[in-house]
């Protein structure tokens, strides 16, 4: 996995709750079966004026110009801010997939939901968490000034403006130890097999009906 | 000390290790696989040279991307080019790996949701995950289900645990018996209506009350499904002798002493009378209402009799923007009746609703009618093959194609339109589906979500109307 340690970027306003899955990547996207290559999709209803088809090429296809990914001063941002509950509903990793893809290494938001949060950790995505009234004056803030850049530090937990003001985040311990070092999770995972083994073999003499009655 | 919670009590049967950090690693009793979010885990395996941990914790079936018109012609025969790639690579891992697979015309297909509890696949006490949200369907059998990603689908083949953080632990308790007509699903659109898609987040759910104990496996399974729609990864329902005997005999269910045995373990899985909950949110049954979504996410809901709600009287701007949006989107009208909502499309369908139970309380709204001229798409698709030759042994299938309704092969379909099953731009789909999110049936769509009889209902009405005032067919069984 990709290290998370320090980003200075270009803020990114999504100005609305409930961002679903099915609107940060629509399913017809979801066929493909590599990991990469989702960020020209990325909020693919809100882009673009047409439908997007799965395998198609997005050159010259009709854009939304009020879309706020497509205005100029928002061009190569790395951070993106959103109200409550962002990443709700499906399970689908293509999302962080293609906000990693698109550009971005961080997303702020009151609230996440479940699953997407957990799954922007595996992607070396940063999903951070701030209050409602934080990230209002975020919002403000990046409307308010072109090209509004902050800086994030994952090892101090700050996010510092440009005006130097620092405010500080809070992070899973375990969560930050693997984005701070790009760790790969079942080989961290598989150090415990020994564990995971009498575990294992306590259940099977406890449940065996758990076991074996799938036939490859 | 209080008492244990059911999701304590599974949490702690589970529990292979706390580390230092707060995390925990997990143990993962069943994995299900459908073909898109697993190709990239088992090309995850391939590239670090991994093996499966346990290959008979897994099982797999394609419904995503599966056509549910005529299979005749095989995996081949898909027309879509990468919906064929993806079922035909799931086919390709399973075969290399070698994963009990249901493939696409065996019999025993269908939406994996589906098809793990009629196979016994799905069990009391166990931990299952899918890399699907509504994983949390399996709650309904006293087991800590819930959705993963992709990189978690890869962690659980390659090490048989999840590394996770305990949840909350919440308590949805619906009193009292509900009023005649009313279904699983108004029940959960009632409490989602309630609590908001952000109600559950972090906790995990344990449905419970007379109203809940009086369902059957169906609308448990129907109930818990919707438990990520409020938000939380996991919904739960106590074991009891509705659950025993839905299990019992099923093909990979226990059998004999074993049988017994499980059932000795399996009586303890509830919540102790003195455990304490993190939230309690009581809900009175008598009063749920036939439910109708009119938004775009599942918390914009109503009861039948409503009018549609006027932005200006919300006075959160965040919610009150998102009222307008949904509404424009929608294209209805403040103060409008619910049941004045037009619609040229249904969908009876989905790992929500389209078990046997399901199939039968469409068939009886809709027999000996014709659904209404303005109609222009109507599809039964059944949640598996083994539902399929159910509902057809009785006769169900002759009832819908008689009423003018189509009778499909089993998947997921309409419910997010990943195959050629889509709802046009603009149309209203009265859809016994989970999310009504902008564009998820189809670009530019617009869904309604309801339970398997209203939208039957609203099929023959061409509108809304409350399932308690039509006159329902007897002589299906239920």
């Amino acid at each position: 996995m990709k290290k998370f340690t320090e980003l200075n970027g270009i803020v990114a306003p999504l100005d609305r709750a409930n961002v679903d899955t099915d609107m940060i990547i629509p399913k017809q996207f979801l066929k493909s079966i590599k990991r990469t290559g989702f960020g020209q999709n990325l909020f693919d209803e809100l882009r673009y004026l047409d439908e997007g088809q799965a395998d198609q090429s997005c050159e010259g296809r009709p854009i939304n110009e009020e879309f706020v990914l497509n205005q100029s001063r928002y061009q190569g941002s790395s951070i993106l801010i959103a109200r409550q509950n962002f990443g709700c509903g499906s399970s689908r990793e293509h999302a962080p997939w293609a906000l990693d893809d698109y550009g971005f290494r961080c997303v702020i938001a009151p609230s996440f939901a479940d699953i997407f949060f957990n799954n922007c950790f595996k992607n070396g995505l940063l999903p951070i968490i701030l209050s409602e009234e934080i990230v209002d004056k975020l919002f403000t803030d990046t409307f308010k000034n072109d090209g509004y850049q902050i800086t994030i530090d994952l090892a101090s937990q700050t996010i510092t403006s440009p005006s130097g003001d620092s405010i500080s985040f809070d992070i899973d311990a375990f969560r930050k130890h693997c984005l701070l070092n790009g760790l790969d999770e079942i080989g961290v995972t598989l150090e415990s097999v020994a564990d995971i083994k009498v575990y294992e073999d306590k259940r099977r003499k406890e449940a065996p009906w758990l076991f074996d009655a799938i036939k490859p | 000390m209080a008492g244990k919670t059911l999701y304590d009590k599974l949490w702690d049967h589970h529990l292979v290790k706390e580390r230092e950090d707060g995390s925990s690693i997990i143990y993962i009793d069943r994995q299900l696989l459908h073909e898109v979010t697993s190709p990239q885990a088992f090309e995850g395996l391939r590239l670090a040279k991994r093996n499966p941990w346990r290959l008979d914790a897994n099982l797999a079936t394609p419904d995503h991307n599966v056509p549910t018109t005529d299979r005749s012609e095989g995996v081949e025969g898909i027309v879509d080019n990468v919906s064929r790639i993806q079922v035909q690579t799931l086919d390709d891992n399973c075969d290399e790996f070698g994963v009990l697979e249901f493939k696409m015309n065996d019999q025993r297909q269908g939406i994996v949701h589906v098809v793990g509890p009629e196979q016994g696949a799905t069990l009391p006490g166990m931990t299952v995950v899918c890399g699907d949200s509504h994983t949390s369907t399996h709650g309904a059998f006293g087991a800590l289900a819930h959705g993963i990603g992709t990189s978690e689908v890869e962690h659980v083949l390659a090490t048989q645990t999840l590394i996770q953080k305990k949840m909350k632990n919440m308590l949805v308790r619906v009193n009292g018996a509900v009023k005649d007509g009313i279904t699983g699903k108004d029940i959960v659109l009632a409490i989602i209506g309630e609590i908001g898609t952000a109600g559950g987040t972090g906790y995990a759910i344990e449905f419970g009350g007379e109203a809940i104990a009086n369902l059957s496996m169906e609308g448990r399974m129907t109930v818990c499904n919707m438990a990520i729609e409020a938000g939380a990864r996991a919904g739960m329902i106590a074991v009891d002798q509705a659950t025993i005997d839905y299990v019992e005999g099923r093909t990979f269910a226990p059998k004999g002493a074993q049988w017994e045995l499980a059932l000795e373990n399996w009586a303890n899985l509830h919540s102790d009378d003195d455990a304490e909950f993190d939230k309690v949110i009581d809900i009175d049954g008598s009063k749920i209402l036939p439910q109708v979504t009119w938004g775009t996410s599942p918390e914009m809901v109503l009861p039948i009799d409503a009018n549609i709600p006027n932005p200006e009287s919300e006075s959160d701007p965040v919610k009150r923007e998102s009222i307008e949006r949904a509404l424009e989107y929608m294209d209805l009208k403040a103060g409008m009746p619910i049941k004045d909502i037009k619609l040229d499309s249904i969908f009876i369908g989905s790992c929500t609703n389209s078990r046997i139970e399901d199939m039968r309380a469409a068939a009886q709204v809709v027999k000996g009618k014709k659904i209404a001229s303005t109609i222009s798409q109507a599809m039964v698709v059944p949640g598996s093959g083994l539902i399929k030759a159910q509902a057809e042994s009785e006769g169900l299938d002759k009832i819908f194609i008689d009423a003018g309704l189509e009778w499909r092969e089993p998947g997921c379909s309409m419910c997010l339109a990943m195959n050629a099953d889509k709802l046009e731009p603009g149309k209203h789909c009265a859809a016994t589906s989970n999310r009504n999110f902008e564009g998820r049936q189809g670009f530019g769509g617009r869904t309604h979500l309801v339970s398997p009889a209203m939208a039957a209902a609203a099929a023959i009405a061409g509108h809304f109307v409350d399932i308690r005032e039509i006159e329902v067919s007897s002589g299906i069984e239920s």
